[in-house]
């Protein structure tokens, strides 16, 4: 049986990694983990310098979902150079490193910073709905982007991964910009802007009185839009948004993503992304597949 | 980093202790053995729609028979289904989580307010353990729970908002009042009652070790959702945000800012 993908020239031997922002790089979470096991680690952003992120409270649990406000609080690329990297350099797993900034310089600098580690690809973060400049700024404009791509592109060694924002009237057009400016596979969803009140106390939850919503509550949107993108580029797409088992992976899988990315899923259960990839070979051989790769973007 | 482990717990016992004061026994396979007081356990909702575990404070924790106590409020559905649990259910938790209190010589003064009173039962013991001699302050709103444990562990002192027992008003009015004092102070409560205590204790210079809480996801340190903010650039951050979940929950009251 074959589980290995091909993510932009990069070999997986599973499409199973971790969701950016809700595994730290990995450290945490090797306590309960074998990263051995994982197709690749995404690390949480990390821009040029550290950035304190938002004001608490930053977390917010809703019907089936969760809201945050974190802000990209990250320690810069340094101290993930120097601490992380050597961390991840000691499993058979693939690096992702995703990176955040508040203007292209910013980018550039982190990707220029990486591009001697131990990194195999560079997933670039246009789409965080917590940040006032950058993040999401950059993620809804079909030019913007198209630019930044490019820009990142000139000067990244590794492979790009654009991370897409849901929060727009047409991703397929973002998608799309992110395919002509040269993007080598794209991740989707980032989370959606929501708010939750505290009717008792009537005020807002998170001191920043939005937040990004994921959990299985946002999963049926976050399958429409790969699928839709799927239809609409040649690239390879990481599909994520709500998976919390091997079922909602292998729908993602179906619905024309190459990965799949596991967030929330693990504040729920720690080892949710090794069970999810011995979930995804059972479904596999229940069904008689000997490739993982029959099964993306089966569902026409 | 401390070794910690996700179990399947089964409930001993579950008893109502005060109005929606729960207090709750479970046998653990060994987060019990690994646990001191001031760490915490995240218990998981059985309903998949509550995604986020709770984190609960150890009231007491007993490492030979693997048996934990926690006391926690109703806050919401979550610990409402805590609550429901009866002898023989078993509960997914994760722990024991964060550092607790670190035992330091000296008399000790142990401060608690409301739902931060159960950890100080736990400390109480655990200092007991180390021949520390220990004085209790809590206060509560009127309704009294924990009192015969708190005992158990030295001298109790309490205030209550109504005036229902013991001194009218707060942790601090029984401390004046009563002319308590100590030489290292540890506390658990709300904000209000922690900045109080942090000026306090800044003014009689005495260290003071404060339990804090935030809202929390993972409970492990990688999400940096429960931060509060350090006096200094924290060593792990990189910025002055330490995580009450892993650098936490307890902090030297000079160390942090909230």
């Amino acid at each position: 049986m074959n589980t290995k993908v091909n993510l932009a020239g990069v070999e997986l031997k599973n499409p199973v990694m971790t969701a950016s922002g809700t595994f730290g790089s990995g450290m945490e979470y090797a306590e309960f983990v074998d990263l051995n096991k994982l197709g690749a680690v995404v690390t949480k952003g990390v821009a040029n310098v550290p950035w304190e992120g938002n004001p608490t409270p930053r977390i917010a649990e809703t019907y089936g979902g969760m809201l945050n406000a974190v802000g990209l609080q990250n320690p810069g690329v340094d101290t993930l150079i120097e601490r992380d990297l050597p961390f991840l350099a000691k499993f058979d797993t693939k690096v992702i490193v995703n990176v955040c900034g508040h203007s292209a310089d910013e980018y550039i600098e982190v990707a220029e910073r990486l591009s001697d580690e131990e990194v195999d690809l560079l997933e670039i973060n246009i789409s965080c709905p917590n940040v006032r400049q950058g993040g999401i700024a950059f993620g809804q404009d079909p030019a913007a982007v198209e630019e930044i791509t490019r820009e990142i592109k000139r000067h990244a060694k590794q492979p790009v991964i654009m991370k897409l924002s849901p929060n727009v009237t047409d991703i397929t057009e973002i998608a799309k910009a992110a395919e002509a400016g040269g993007a080598d596979a794209l991740s989707l969803i980032n989370t959606l802007t929501g708010m939750k009140i505290d009717i008792h106390r009537r005020d807002f939850v998170l001191a920043n009185k939005t937040g990004g919503l994921s959990g299985p509550a946002i999963k049926p949107i976050a399958v429409r839009m790969v699928y839709q993108t799927a239809k609409a580029v040649h690239i390879p797409i990481i599909g994520m948004g709500g998976i919390r088992n091997a079922d909602d992976a292998v729908e993602f899988l179906l619905a024309g993503a190459t990965a799949v990315a596991v967030g929330t899923a693990n504040f729920r259960d720690p080892m949710a992304t090794e069970k999810i990839a011995a979930g995804i070979e059972d479904y596999l051989a229940k069904y008689n597949f000997d490739d993982v790769n029959s099964l993306i973007g089966l569902v026409k | 980093m401390s070794a910690k482990r996700m179990e399947t717990v089964e409930v001993i016992s579950q008893e109502e202790i005060a109005s929606g004061i729960f207090s709750m026994w479970a046998r653990t396979e060994k987060i019990a053995a690994l646990a001191k007081a001031g760490q915490f356990v995240s218990v998981f909702c059985a309903d998949g729609t509550r995604l986020l575990p709770r984190p609960i404070s150890l009231c007491e924790i007993e490492g030979e028979t693997g048996r934990i106590r926690l006391v926690y409020r109703i806050a919401g559905a979550g610990t409402e289904e805590f609550a429901s649990l009866k002898a023989g259910d078993q509960a997914q938790m994760m722990g024991p989580l964060g550092n607790g209190f670190s035992p330091r010589p000296g008399r000790a003064l142990l401060i608690g307010g409301g739902i931060g009173i159960p950890p100080m039962v736990g400390l109480g013991r655990e200092l007991k353990r180390y021949n520390v001699p220990v004085v209790s302050v809590c206060g509560y709103r009127d309704e009294r729970f924990l009192t015969r444990e708190l005992r158990e562990n030295g001298e109790l002192y309490i205030a209550t908002e109504d005036g229902s027992s013991g001194t009218k008003g707060t942790v601090l009015d029984a401390i004046r009042e009563r002319q308590i004092s100590g030489d290292v102070i540890y506390a658990c409560g709300p904000t209000p009652m922690l900045r109080a205590l942090k000026e306090y204790a800044a003014k009689i210079n005495v260290p003071c070790y404060l339990s804090l809480e935030e809202r929390m996801a993972c409970g492990i340190g990688a999400c940096l959702g429960c931060v509060c903010k350090s006096h200094e650039t924290d060593e792990h951050s990189k910025v002055r945000n330490k995580r009450v979940c892993a650098d936490g929950p307890v902090f030297l009251a000079t160390e942090v800012e909230f």
